[in-house]
């Protein structure tokens, strides 16, 4: 992957990323902004190659196909990244998305003429539930969140395959209504990638103007003075595992009404890496307490981007896994370079 | 003293006591605040200063007693409880966020928000944050990152918090404990102007001449309880030291002098800024040298270098003559130098394995032929050191985690023997084993010298430094502050050069 040219980033880019970064920098400083251009730079460059060596990239409908992953993956890092910011994780969130996606699949085929805003809330309240349970587990059952929700991630998967029989969620299941809002609506952009960026600026509001989402920053930074400041460690943390839960359980319809078949073997398997990988990519600490949602949206832009140049470039999707992976390696290892610089001055003087 | 209780301003407590299921670490402490003053609180190490702070600020509940703000009985059931009757702790390590701003870190739960939506307002808060900056004095960028700040001006980003509640009692644990001295001017300047604003700010602090400096009444603890209350005009340094230090001054001779061999551990110079600065020592074989000094005056960073786990700047290292410079624990085992950290649950010992993995850890590569551990020689190496330590374990197969914390001690002791150190140190080797298992420690220290070994011991314990070295050296911030033989060493005279009374050798310029 290309991390952009320390020569190259130019005032136009960096004065975007401002703009979508708010105004007021939690931590504006060099290495985190360069972090940003960096990464719009990548998906520009790797866009306009791609453009260049095939004629199949900037198409009109691969476009939208890209607009459309990007959608799904950004709804759900965005749950992703409030949990991160917390020091926790959220590993469960791709077999919520199954779970939910099978679900829903199977209720429309007995009942084809369900309004889509039910549809979508009830994927939505499946996903609360689900989330709840995470939340309950890591916020007062006190089990550390890696093994939480990996407990989770089997057990909603093997609900997956319970309530199937096996069998999957067929286009002709899927009534047409919920099928379109995965397709142009009015402006030629499809209401499914509407709903993304609505969620993700709400995210964004949460996190930066609301008290609860700077708690989620204390929380991760440091919970003994979280505690001692009278943040509500506990609360919070349920909180973010109920929004990742419900953004999963949303993605599960949206995936039945993009891919119009959920296969229970297949339907958000692995997506939890790819919901960690933009949040961590977009430079949200994994060690919690630093990040945001513009960030998830350019790693989720330059992982789809990834994904689809590979794909139109005839690249194996086995490929995709081992790069996808590589990026995680790279924007971790990077994080830890950013935090270990940037904090060397005060925190080393004893 | 106190006033006949009738005082209705300020803050009083009555019988405060606490224990973490030990002896009680403050126990019936009557102390009283008043506005507009300076309260110092002194104490050795473990008189039960911090945690009588914890108590106030609501940190940790008492087992019994009350604290009465204004003449009203109040239960301080939190922090966010003791900020709301105005009482502010500053803890000797900031406890900030250090991702986020220092405005954020002021106001973190308290954003100003918009009337209608609560949305926090960045800009008012950054212009109230860099209004209460000002205030004191600091010129520190709201917007920047604490993490980004050094500690001194976190700390004062700490204070702004306190105004910023309106705090009517600001407790400062061990303020001044990594400022520099300019640093401390600034520091007293502003706590100066936090009681000319009311307030009543205590104080606790080692250091005798800034007590002095700065405050108008002096508690001194010990033990975890009330010596006294004095003016500060009352009373002089010495005999603030004497009611620190209060046992039966004077040492009874456990050791008959040795006849110490050759130098077996020669330090020079050694330096690393911010950590300790020139310091000099040399220990020969046979002779048992303590290092005395507070909590902090750079002692365990010193082990820690001459072990090979920190770096330092300059200085030399000589161990039996060989000038040595180790860049990890494995080269000084190696080498011959061994050396027990203070923290044994984090540091030393592997709580879930055996006690016999734990002891051979240090020598699997002896132990092993061909990749394959020698279970038998594992089995009768770690027995043996059993019996020499007399370590109450039921087998060498049982994990550590179950044995008591002196028979714990005596493990990580038998796992550094192992390996046969020539020289060995020793931090804090006593602290939290019980009275039993100190006098066999002890015991243990004196044969290992008897036997020819090299002994360094840390410790904060004056009756124990007195029953174990044949010298004394004594840090303070970060320095050698003087040497005290055998003869000259008592717990007033060690006192007094770790607090910095008496002539200093070089003072507390260095930090």
């Amino acid at each position: 992957m290309r991390t952009g040219d320390p020569q190259a980033p130019g005032p136009s880019a960096e004065t975007l990323v401002r703009a979508m970064a708010g105004t007021i920098p939690t931590r504006g400083r060099g290495a985190a902004r360069f972090r940003d251009v960096g990464l719009l730079l990548a998906v520009v460059l790797l866009a306009a190659v791609t453009a260049v060596r095939s004629p199949h990239f900037a198409t009109a409908a691969n476009l939208q196909r890209i607009m459309l992953d990007i959608s799904l993956l950004l709804i759900v890092a965005t749950g992703q990244t409030m949990v991160v910011l917390t020091r926790n994780i959220d590993l469960s969130v791709g077999s919520v998305l199954g779970l939910s996606g099978i679900a829903v699949g199977f209720l429309l085929k007995d009942h084809p003429a369900m309004p889509v805003t039910g549809i979508l809330l009830l994927g939505t309240g499946l996903g609360l539930i689900l989330g709840a349970v995470n939340g309950a587990l890591v916020a007062w059952g006190r089990v550390p969140a890696v093994i939480a929700t990996l407990g989770t991630l089997t057990v909603y998967r093997g609900l997956v395959f319970i309530h199937s029989g096996g069998q999957q969620v067929n286009p002709q299941d899927i009534p047409l209504q919920l099928v379109a809002i995965a397709r142009p609506g009015a402006l030629g952009v499809p209401v499914m990638v509407v709903m993304a960026f609505v969620i993700a600026a709400l995210g964004w509001l949460l996190l930066r103007y609301t008290r609860t989402g700077r708690a989620m920053y204390a929380i991760g930074s440091n919970p003994d003075a979280a505690r001692m400041r009278g943040v509500q460690a506990g609360r919070i943390v349920f909180l973010t595992y109920l929004i990742s839960g419900a953004l999963a359980g949303l993605a599960g319809v949206l995936y039945a009404a993009r891919f119009a078949t959920v296969n229970p073997a297949s339907a958000g398997v692995a997506f939890e890496l790819q919901a960690v990988a933009a949040t961590v990519i977009g430079g949200t600490s994994i060690l919690g307490g630093r990040g945001g949602v513009p960030g998830t949206f350019l790693g989720a832009l330059l992982l789809g981007t990834i994904a689809n140049a590979l794909a139109v470039s005839g690249v194996s999707g086995f490929w995709q896994r081992a790069i996808e992976g590589a990026i995680i390696l790279a924007a971790v290892a990077v994080d830890s370079l950013i935090r270990q610089h940037s904090f060397k001055e005060g925190a080393r003087r004893v | 003293m106190a006033h006949d209780g009738r005082t209705t301003e300020g803050l009083r407590t009555r019988g405060l006591t606490k224990s973490f299921g030990g002896p009680p670490v403050v126990r019936d402490v009557d102390i009283d605040l008043r506005p507009a003053e300076v309260h110092a609180i002194v104490g050795e190490n473990g008189a039960g200063k911090s945690t009588l702070l914890k108590l106030l600020a609501g940190v940790h509940q008492p087992d019994a007693g009350e604290v009465i703000v204004d003449g009203n009985a109040v239960a301080v059931t939190s922090p966010t409880v003791a900020r709301s009757l105005g009482i502010s702790l500053i803890f000797q390590e900031p406890t900030l966020f250090p991702d986020l701003t220092v405005a954020e870190n002021i106001f973190m739960g308290r954003h100003p928000v918009t009337a209608r939506l609560p949305m926090v307002r960045w800009r008012t808060m950054l212009s109230r944050a860099a209004a209460l900056m000002e205030s004191i004095g600091a010129r520190i960028d709201p917007a920047r990152p604490v993490g980004e700040l050094s500690v001194a001006e976190q700390q004062l980003v700490e204070i702004a918090t306190a105004l910023s509640h309106r705090a009517r009692f600001v407790l400062m644990d061990e303020p001044t404990a990594s400022l520099t001295p300019r640093e401390v001017d600034r520091l007293f300047a502003i706590i100066r102007d936090l009681k000319a604003r009311g307030a009543s700010v205590v104080f606790v602090n080692h250091r005798l001449e800034e007590v002095f400096a700065i405050a108008d009444r002096i508690t001194v603890m010990r033990d975890g309880a009330k010596v006294g209350t004095w003016a500060a005009g009352e009373l002089s340094r010495d005999e603030v030291v004497k009611r620190m230090v209060g046992r039966e001054l004077g040492r009874s001779p456990e050791r008959p002098h040795v006849q110490p061999g050759e130098v077996a551990l020669e330090v020079e110079d050694l330096t690393a800024p911010g950590r300790f600065r020139g310091v000099s020592l040399s220990v020969r074989r046979g002779e048992i040298v303590a290092m005395a000094g507070l909590v902090g005056a750079g002692r365990t960073e010193v082990a820690r270098a001459l072990f090979g786990i920190d770096s330092f700047e300059r200085g030399t290292v000589k161990l039996n003559g060989q000038a040595v410079r180790f860049r990890s624990p494995r080269e000084a085992l190696r080498a011959g130098l061994a050396y027990l950290p203070e923290d044994r649950q984090h540091q030393g010992l592997i709580q879930a394995l055996t006690v016999a993995q734990n002891m051979t850890l240090t020598i699997l590569g002896e132990l092993s032929r061909g990749g394959w551990l020698d279970r038998r020689r594992e089995q009768e190496l770690a027995r043996r050191q059993v019996e020499r330590l007399q370590v109450k374990t039921p087998s060498v197969n049982s994990a550590v985690q179950n044995l008591s914390g002196g028979n714990q001690q005596k493990v990580l002791v038998g796992k550094f023997l192992i390996a046969r150190p020539k020289v060995l140190i020793l931090d804090e080797p006593t602290r939290g084993v019980d009275v039993g298992a100190k006098a066999e420690i002890h015991r243990l220290i004196v044969d290992l010298a008897a036997q020819g070994m090299a002994v360094l011991v840390i410790s904060s314990d004056l009756p124990e430094v007195l029953a174990l070295a044949d010298r004394v050296i004594v840090m303070r911030a970060g320095q050698v502050a003087g040497e005290l033989s055998r003869d000259e060493a008592t717990e007033e005279s060690i006192m007094r050069l770790a607090v910095g009374t008496g002539p200093t050798a070089g003072g507390r310029k260095a930090l």
